[in-house]
């Protein structure tokens, strides 16, 4: 029998394999996509929570997090691309300007 | 024929087992696949081509529209697909052919950077994990469920949440003016 437990843990997977990308991916964009993997596990956690608590409110809260994503996924392409504007490269290593 | 034919009342016992069977069968279905493609997404096989994590990104979103559906939230399975998989990872695949990169960092990845990596992950999920085994074992769902619909989801939007709702859109709107200010020619 599915309960509440079973999908929470394929979420709390899913976090980790983003958490590993975002540190492990050298090449931005995907790094971004990792990114995308944890904002997703944690829809599916809502949309689990929402199911079990007979309502819709965390239904709405992940259309939320889905526009909040679109609008976050297009401004942060769009400093890649000036990034890459400048630099020609998109590697995390070959961006250091800031290190001390 | 007759069987399959049969009204519910019939025989509702064994309706709602094999229903049940049937949901086990595709939540394992599901969750395996999502979690295979999210690895594929991080570990992608070939290292030279963000496009392949792009591809492996979209079956991953697939597959977990696939769970929402079987969470009874249908309004955001097609969301999910149609903006995320669909608007969303365009932009991604645009992105990549825009810039075209090929060659990648010569260094070889360091095995501490790696282990680091794996252990701080682990250590996350380990986290998360524990504050589930912390909770009571998992009750069963309540059963007539609350349908995730376009009805009942624009309902709630549209009254309770209305509010967010509008500063969404604002905020929608300064990531537009954002991301034209970002991409003029010469960014000052």
């Amino acid at each position: 029998m599915i309960g509440l437990v079973h999908y929470l843990v394929v979420s709390a997977l899913l976090f980790g394999l983003g958490v590993l990308g975002v540190l492990l991916q050298r090449n931005l964009l995907v790094t971004y996509m990792s990114l995308e993997l944890m904002l997703n596990a944690a829809n599916l956690a809502l949309v689990a929570f929402s199911r079990f608590n007979r309502g819709l409110d965390g239904q709405v809260m992940v259309f939320f997090v889905i526009t909040v994503a679109a609008a976050e996924v297009a401004v942060g392409l769009a400093l890649i691309v000036a990034l890459f504007r400048r630099k020609q490269t998109v590697g995390v290593d070959d961006l250091t300007d800031m290190k001390l | 024929m007759a069987a399959r034919r049969a009204p519910p009342a019939n025989c509702p016992a064994a309706q709602s087992l094999n229903l049940e069977l049937m949901q086990e069968f595709l939540f394992y279905f599901f969750a395996i696949l999502t979690l295979v493609f999210g690895l594929l997404v991080v570990a992608s096989p070939s290292r030279r081509n963000p496009a392949a994590s792009v591809f492996f990104l979209v079956l991953t979103l697939v597959c977990l529209a696939g769970l929402f559906v079987l969470l009874h939230a249908f309004f955001l399975a097609a969301v999910q697909i149609i903006v995320y998989a669909g608007a969303v990872m365009v932009l991604f695949l645009f992105v990549i052919m825009f810039l075209n990169v090929q060659q990648e960092s010569h260094r070889p990845r360091t095995g501490t950077r790696m282990a680091l990596s794996v252990l701080i992950a682990g250590a996350i999920v380990a986290l998360l994990s524990r504050a589930l085994g912390a909770a009571s074992a998992s009750p069963a769902f309540p059963q007539p469920a609350v349908e995730g619909g376009t009805g009942p989801l624009g309902t709630v939007l549209f009254t309770e949440y209305v509010l967010p709702f509008e500063v969404i859109s604002v905020l929608i709107l300064v990531a537009i003016i954002g991301v034209v200010c970002l991409g003029k020619k010469e960014l000052k």
